[in-house]
């Protein structure tokens, strides 16, 4: 009895030490993981996000993705020229908009805004009449030496609503995120913003630019010509493939170009994938040379980056397909040739052996009884390394090899279309999809797996 | 029976003839449609004046004869340029360790609550895995791009948009590798009382931990090549390194990051495949 409590006891005090010696470790790992990220939050300053993000650069930027504007400029020196634009200096409206009224510098042209309240444009002030929450109108104008001042209150700015700020050079006046009114010593803008994408379908300078999308549908089966020299159905399609904002050719051009650097580049490195991977599979080729350098070829492809590949193949073949091609061909025969010889190796050599018994020779041996087995993972990896090309061409894109990423980047750093960018971020990712679901239903079909 | 026998040999022998005649129109129509691809590649690309392929293919060597030829010419002062750029290697590698540190620590929650046997509200799982899709299905450059634009140049929008993108990309794995491991543990724990974290800890965690270092690591691996390609559009390190060289045109400076990159990548690759190894047991991932 007493012998068996001192076992027990034993084990116990064994099992102990074990644990102890574990919990050792874990505490040392666990110490070395939190000093380090520690250590990191500090080294990339993490509290500063807080600092460095601006709410309201964020929802301007939000803003400008599903919003339009249009600006009233009036510049002080020529009270009575006011002009309207659509976006920044876009274009000049000829004919003013229905929310803008003109009129003589002492009535004062009108600007609609919404919930009934209007902005009115004289020669030396701006008034801002009938906000909710304003008892008087507030009036802008300006000090002697030009500075801009908001009449009656230059000495108690303390009772101006908290969206107005008045700086010494600029006062910014938003009394909402529709609406915004900048006064400065030279001029006054008038920012007026409402949803939705203007002239996506036609710009301003088409014979079609206020027709609607659905009416201009309508329009491609009425037999009135629009353009006598030309049906309506081309003008229509013209209009749409030569818009000037959205630039709907240049983009889809650019994703057929990013499509097809993939598509090619992904095809080369199969074609080329493939025989390579024989050649350095153990039990193909004989000779050992053959083999070590082969597999080393596939390191140095797959070693070097497709975007340094893609910056060497630039200078020689500019910003477009070929770039994007054969980089992503180049990683990718490595890739490839390095999977599939291992696929190869792994290949079950009882099929081959059974075909050499039929007395056919080593390249028959190998496409019957070999590549059958090997396919159906050969199939399905060029399909996922197609998918996965397609997200690369629009990175390596971006970096300069063209292409819809190029776009993109161009779009997102100009800082000042972001409907544009959205919408072509829209198309990437239903692009990336459309290839995903095309990619997953073709490999079902092709080797009856997902 | 003879004669149904040969029945039977010529309905199979058609049979055959019928399938190989199927594929090979398959083939044919398959490589049409290769070789129109390429054609109109080739035509298309030309049309666009964007490079031409004959010009391109004669040039085709001249950058990295360039580049050789620059390192050459720089002779022993190269390895000095090594010695410059590795601080710039290990601040780009170390963006991506932190963000896939942070990125697997975040998936680690979240996959717990993307797996429908663990947690039984319906409504938790499909918004947890929502949330995860949205955060994978933007690649880290367009994440970066809008941060860099929003906070201004630096690292940390860079590491913002890795460590968003791991945690999705890592998220949906790890709920995947949660819901297929074996339950009977987490079931014995829930008979002898244990609660819901208990269960997680004791009876799914050590099943799955190796799984997830696995996929990991992986990760880290991907993510040290995207940071290099986050430095490009501002975000430090020896990507912007490249970038400036390359706008400058300093063949031994290309050429000595260039080097770098490729031994640090194939080094990662060869370090985490051996990893993975020891990790799994040499399961195939």
């Amino acid at each position: 009895m007493s012998s068996s409590i001192s076992t027990i006891t034993d084990k116990t005090v064994e099992c102990n030490l074990d644990a102890s010696r574990y919990r050792r470790i874990l505490v040392t790992v666990v110490a070395v993981v939190v000093g380090y990220l520690a250590f990191s939050v500090w080294m990339f300053d993490l509290p500063s996000v807080a600092r460095k993000w601006s709410p309201e650069r964020a929802t301007m930027f939000m803003l400008d993705t599903y919003a339009h504007k249009d600006v009233v400029l009036m510049e002080w020196d020529r009270a009575g020229d006011i002009d309207v634009y659509f976006e920044a200096k876009i274009y000049e409206y000829e004919r003013d908009p229905v929310w803008f009224s003109r009129s003589n510098a002492d009535i004062g042209s009108r600007v609609e805004i919404e919930n009934g309240s209007y902005f009115v444009l004289k020669g030396n002030t701006v008034e801002l009449h009938g906000w909710p929450g304003l008892e008087a109108p507030l009036i802008f104008g300006r000090y002697a030496d030009g500075r801009p001042r908001i009449l009656g209150y230059e000495n108690r700015r303390d009772a101006l609503p908290d969206w107005i700020r008045w700086t010494e050079n600029k006062i910014e006046v938003r009394p909402d995120l529709y609406t915004r009114l900048q006064v400065f010593g030279r001029k006054a803008e008038i920012h007026r913003y409402s949803l939705g994408w203007k002239y996506f379908w036609f710009d301003f300078s088409s014979p079609l630019a206020d027709v609607s999308f659905f009416d201009a549908i309508g329009l491609m089966f009425s037999s009135d010509r629009v353009d006598p020299n030309q049906s309506n159905a081309s003008l229509v399609l013209n209009e749409i493939w030569y818009n000037e904002i959205w630039f709907h050719m240049e983009i889809m051009v650019a994703m057929l170009e990013t499509l097809l650097m993939a598509l090619l580049g992904t095809f080369f490195a199969a074609l080329f994938g493939l025989p390579l991977a024989f050649l350095a599979a153990q039990n193909i080729t004989p000779f050992e040379a053959v083999r070590f350098s082969l597999r080393r070829l596939f390191d140095l492809l797959r070693g070097i980056d497709m975007l340094i590949w893609s910056l060497i193949f630039l200078r020689a073949f500019g910003p477009g397909l070929f770039t994007g091609a054969f980089a992503i061909a180049f990683t990718d025969t490595g890739t490839l040739g390095k999977l599939m010889s291992e696929a190869i190796e792994n290949a079950d050599s009882k099929q081959q052996e059974g075909i050499r018994s039929t007395g056919a020779q080593k390249s028959l041996q190998h496409r019957f009884g070999i590549l059958p087995q090997i396919m159906p993972i050969f199939i399905s990896q060029t399909l996922y390394y197609f998918e996965s090309n397609v997200r690369g061409a629009v990175i390596i894109g971006a970096m300069g090899a063209g292409g819809i990423g190029l776009q993109f980047l161009g779009a997102m750093q100009t800082g000042s279309d972001f409907e544009n960018v959205a919408y072509m971020a829209i198309l990437v990712l239903l692009m990336v999809i459309f290839i995903d679901k095309m990619s997953a239903r073709l490999r079902r079909v092709l080797i009856g797996l997902v | 029976m003879t004669t149904t026998t040969e029945n039977s040999v010529d309905v199979y022998l058609e049979r055959l003839h019928a399938q190989a005649k199927t594929r090979a129109l398959y083939t044919v129509i398959f490589i049409g449609a290769i070789v129109f691809v390429i054609t109109s590649g080739v035509i298309f690309s030309e049309e666009q004046n964007a490079g031409s392929l004959s010009r391109g293919l004669d040039q085709f060597w001249d950058f990295p004869t360039d580049l050789f030829s620059g390192a050459w010419a720089a002779g022993w002062d190269w390895f000095g340029l090594v010695g410059i750029y590795t601080p710039e290697l290990f601040r780009t590698i170390n963006l991506a360790l932190f963000s896939t540190a942070l990125g697997f620590i975040c998936a680690v929650f979240l996959s717990l609550f993307a797996s429908t046997n663990l947690i039984s509200n319906g409504w938790v799982v499909s918004l947890t895995r929502r949330t995860l899709d949205v955060l994978r299905s933007f690649p880290e450059l367009v994440i970066a791009i809008a941060l860099l634009f929003l906070m201004g140049k630096g690292e940390l929008p860079a590491l913002i948009a890795i460590w968003l993108h791991t945690v999705g990309a890592l998220g949906k794995l790890f709920s995947e590798a949660v819901e297929n491991c074996d339950m009977k543990p987490v079931e014995g724990l829930q008979s002898a009382g244990a609660g819901w974290w208990q269960r997680v800890r004791f009876g799914v965690l050590p099943q799955v931990l190796p799984l997830f270092f696995s996929y990991g690591i992986l990760r880290l691996e991907i993510n040290v090549r995207a940071s290099t390609i986050l430095g490009f559009v501002g975000a430090g390190g020896i990507g912007e390194a490249l970038k400036t060289n390359i706008s400058w045109s300093y063949e031994p400076d290309i050429m000595a990051i260039m080097a770098l990159l490729v031994i640090t990548i194939t080094t990662l690759d060869y370090l985490s495949t051996y990893v993975r190894n020891k990790l799994i047991g040499g399961i195939q991932l």
